[in-house]
């Protein structure tokens, strides 16, 4: 902290020194620059696909042109964006930070997951655009993959490579938050967000390879005509299914954990408060992590398995929402009493718990086995993991990425900008989606081009679907907008203090405006918990200097 | 078709139908207060306890264990109810009365089948209200699903494996068959109709649509263009779709995609039928079924070409 003009930023020059870097915040950065453009690809994807519904008939995109887009915006946004983008930037470069530790335990192995990652996201882009395009849906159901073009095993094979870049993001973190806290870092004073990435790493490591396995599986059945999949091979298709969902679904925790654990911590800084349930919080994401795995069969309740394994998974999916619900409680409450800040970063925590609540209760509505064999497969689907994917795992990350911004650039963006682009996204994504829960339960499937047929019986499919895409609009010019203060800050913004937040955990109280390249000159030593905002006398002065 | 007033769930026109909107509208009801509670409390808070200096340090809450047992509890007896009564009734939507009038169905890239115990082969579900019917469903190809609205129901049907639904139709109308599983190009335009008629109705049309032995061979192959299904690509109104259309086909000269081209004679429209894949004509990609060698019969194949001959 003593030379406040040397930091990680500037610690060494040129594109070579990045691109060879084992900072661990270095290669967040990297992994922020890649998870942003794969972001905006991914959006304007489904710009295209809501154009194409805004209107009944084809309007710009014909039959294959929309089940193509619609493919790769569920690849991009799923492979490219939600699973790497919180762990990869956030978790990369918060983690250490906030255990006082000088990296992650293995930094080569860091850099090297972030380059099979851009190797995986390189090799998916393409093949998209040299060896053929791909109409699966990002779920690549057999039997219609084994039937498809041969382009899927390029983009399976390159799902296969980003999934080892998860699994070292994964293992990394489990040991670094083992091994390398510093001292008086008890497991009962690490920052929600550290226990939820840890209880992500978890779930990457034991999950992913199943993946794995499954896309190889894929490949030796095509390549070699082995029946594992393939009807028409002696296979069968719904044990694809089951293998599929066996990673997906934990993914979804992958995904919605790391969320969690930014929204905990953004409850407790802005409302200056212990935030509730702490332990319960800490214990359930590993909870969660775990019965993560017992519940995929919850995906297959109308693919024809049988009657009893449906009970089975319908009632252990409720086992893990009883302490979803429980943490949206807990957050609530850590405001209770507390000293409430409204700004972005809380908006957008605020903004989660709304749209997430919304995404948990419509969960449960297609957790039940009767009234799911009704919405099954319909935009009611779509519109409930909208809810999770987008308004639960997105909007945390860029809630978290608006708070630790001034700690990665050194700089503050405009408060004014944020809380108007923040509104657009509100009301954008609520327009997008919440219309989508109405043409769901009228019964429109989804991943279809074209409703026209249902227009007779219900004309508002016209409106509905008109209103869905103009929120769209709406949403992506939200977006848009955050982008364009981001960079703005990024080179006019005022500079940032140390701890612009008032927050108590060490990335904020340990290290100067923009952190230097080892992060801590000493090794901190930790006194207290991470949301003792009444014991942070070294955040806030003295406590008698204070009136209360 | 009726109109419904609900913005919520499409006419209900089975047994099944009321009973699952039933819970559906009590999660929605239960859901909905649950979720003002979260929100009003949440807004309140974050105004009542706003941040009224920089300084402000507010002491530390005490856990409250009767607050918290109490958000733990609720929950969970809700979802439990739920639980429960969503499992029960999914027996009920899963287990078809013994005395059920039996149908198969079919479903292919991009069409449905029903065939009936005499033989009768249609395009659209023709069911008596009023009667427990089960369709024993397969695929030729991919996964597909079958979805009703109207009646709640729904279930994949698979490749090389039977799947079963059934319903009793309460009411004589005509619904909306989807396709809800992604099966490729079209799956947007795999749809039929379900018509619930009465018994002496259901009855009379099953006799009309038995075959006539006494057919033409031009006429025969009509019958089987509907029943195919083969209008959801080849029109006989000279519009392309995801085929080439049927109107003055025959003995026109057709450019393939590799290069080469052929006059399309009988034995061209033959081979176009039992393989379609050999030879794909310029501005259509190669999706049409492959199965046709194996399902139809050389009379049908016969009467087909006829069909288009004429067009």
């Amino acid at each position: 902290m003593s030379d406040e003009s040397h930091n990680y930023l500037n610690a060494s020059e040129g594109i070579w020194s990045w691109l060879s870097t084992t900072d661990h915040k270095r290669i967040g950065i990297m992994y922020a620059i890649a998870c942003g453009l794969f972001f905006l690809l991914g959006g304007i994807l489904a710009t295209f696909v809501r154009t194409e519904l805004g209107a009944p008939g084809e309007t710009i995109l014909g039959q294959d042109e929309y089940n193509q887009l619609f493919t790769l915006h569920g690849v991009v946004m799923v492979f490219l964006v939600i699973i790497p983008a919180i762990p990869g930037i956030l978790g990369n470069f918060v983690l250490p930070l906030q255990i006082g530790a000088k990296d992650v335990a293995f930094p080569r192995l860091n850099l090297a997951s972030w380059y099979l990652f851009m190797a995986g996201a390189i090799m998916a882009v393409c093949g998209w655009l040299f060896v053929g395009k791909v109409d699966t849906g990002w779920t690549f159901y057999t039997p219609y993959s084994s039937g498809a073009s041969n382009a899927v095993l390029w983009l399976t094979s390159a799902v296969f490579i980003a999934g080892f870049a998860s699994i070292f993001t994964g293992l990394n973190f489990i040991v670094t938050v083992h091994k390398m806290r510093a001292p008086g870092m008890t497991w009962n004073r690490l920052p929600l967000f550290t226990w939820a990435i840890y209880a992500t790493g978890i779930v990457q490591v034991l999950a992913t390879p199943v993946i794995g396995i499954t896309m190889v599986l894929l490949f030796l059945e095509k390549l070699l005509q082995i029946g594992i999949f393939d009807p028409a091979l002696g296979g069968d298709p719904v044990l694809f299914q089951h293998f599929f969902w066996f990673y997906s679904h934990p993914a979804v925790y992958i995904m919605i954990l790391p969320a969690m654990g930014i929204i905990s911590d953004l409850m407790g800084t802005f409302s200056r408060q212990h935030v509730s349930g702490y332990t319960f919080i800490a214990l359930s994401s590993v909870a969660i992590a775990f019965l993560g795995f017992l519940v995929w069969g919850h995906h297959m309740f109308v693919a024809g398995q049988s009657a009893l394994s449906s009970i089975i998974f319908s009632m252990l999916t409720f086992l893990i929402g009883i302490p979803t619900g429980i943490k949206v409680f807990n957050w609530v409450a850590t405001m209770y009493r507390g000293s409430v800040w409204l700004r972005t970063p809380m908006i957008y925590a605020l903004m989660f718990l709304f749209l997430f609540t919304i995404g948990g209760l419509t969960g449960i509505m297609v957790g039940v086995l009767a009234v799911d064999v009704h919405l099954h497969d319909t935009y009611f689907v779509v519109a409930h993991f909208h809810y999770v994917m987008m308004g639960g795992a997105l909007i945390g990350l860029i809630g978290g990425l608006h708070y630790w911004w001034p700690k990665m650039t050194g700089r503050m963006y405009n408060e004014t900008a944020g809380i108007i682009a923040a509104s657009l996204v509100f009301i954008g994504f609520n327009l997008t989606f919440f219309t989508q829960f109405f043409l769901g339960t009228k019964g429109m499937p989804r991943r279809y081009h074209d409703y026209s047929e249902f227009l007779e019986i219900y004309p508002e499919f016209a409106a509905l679907n008109m209103a869905s895409t103009i929120g769209s609009y709406i949403l992506g010019v939200g977006l848009v907008m955050i982008l364009i203060y981001a960079l703005y800050s990024l080179f006019r913004g005022p500079k940032a203090t140390a701890n612009p937040w008032g927050a108590c955990t060490l990335e904020w109280t340990h290290t100067g405006p923009i952190p230097d390249e080892h992060n801590f000159h000493d090794t901190p030593l930790v006194t207290r918990g991470p949301y003792d905002f009444h014991h942070a006398d070294d955040v806030f002065g003295p406590k008698n200097e204070h009136k209360q | 078709m009726n109109q419904q007033n609900s913005i919520w769930l499409p006419e209900a026109a089975s047994t099944i139908a009321g009973e699952v909107d039933t819970l559906f509208y009590f999660i929605l009801v239960t859901s909905v207060i649950l979720f003002v509670g979260v929100i009003s409390t949440m807004i309140f808070f974050a105004w009542r306890y706003r941040r009224r200096s920089e300084n402000d340090r507010p002491a530390p809450v005490q856990e409250n264990k009767l607050v918290e047992a109490s958000w733990i509890v609720i929950p969970s007896i809700l979802v439990a109810v739920v639980f429960v009564w969503g499992f029960k009734l999914f027996l009920e939507l899963g287990i078809a009365p013994p005395n059920s009038y039996e149908v198969n169905v079919t479903a292919r890239k991009w069409s449905w089948s029903f065939t009936y115990p005499n033989g009768v082969v249609s395009t659209d579900l023709h069911v008596p209200v009023n009667r427990p019917i089960k369709l024993r469903m397969s695929s030729e190809d991919v996964i597909h699903s079958f979805f009703v609205p109207a009646f709640r129901t729904k279930a994949d049907v698979l490749n090389g494996r039977y799947s079963y639904v059934w319903f009793e139709a309460t009411k004589q109308d005509t619904f909306i068959v989807a396709c809800t599983e992604y099966c490729g190009t079209s799956h947007s335009d795999m749809y039929t109709r379900v018509v619930t008629q009465s018994q002496d109705d259901f009855e009379n049309w099953l006799i009309e649509s038995l075959p006539d032995d006494n057919l033409t061979p031009v006429q025969r192959g009509e019958l089987l263009y509907n029943q195919q299904a083969c209008y959801g690509c080849h029109s006989l109104d000279g519009t392309a779709a995801a085929g080439p259309s049927f109107l003055g086909l025959a003995g026109s000269t057709r450019n393939f995609t590799d290069g080469t081209s052929a006059t399309a004679d009988d034995n061209y429209l033959r081979t176009s039928i039992v393989n379609p894949a050999s030879q794909i004509v310029e501005g259509f990609f190669n999706v049409m079924p492959g199965q046709y060698a194996v399902t139809l019969s050389s009379e049908e194949i016969d009467a087909l070409v006829a069909f288009i001959n004429e067009q």
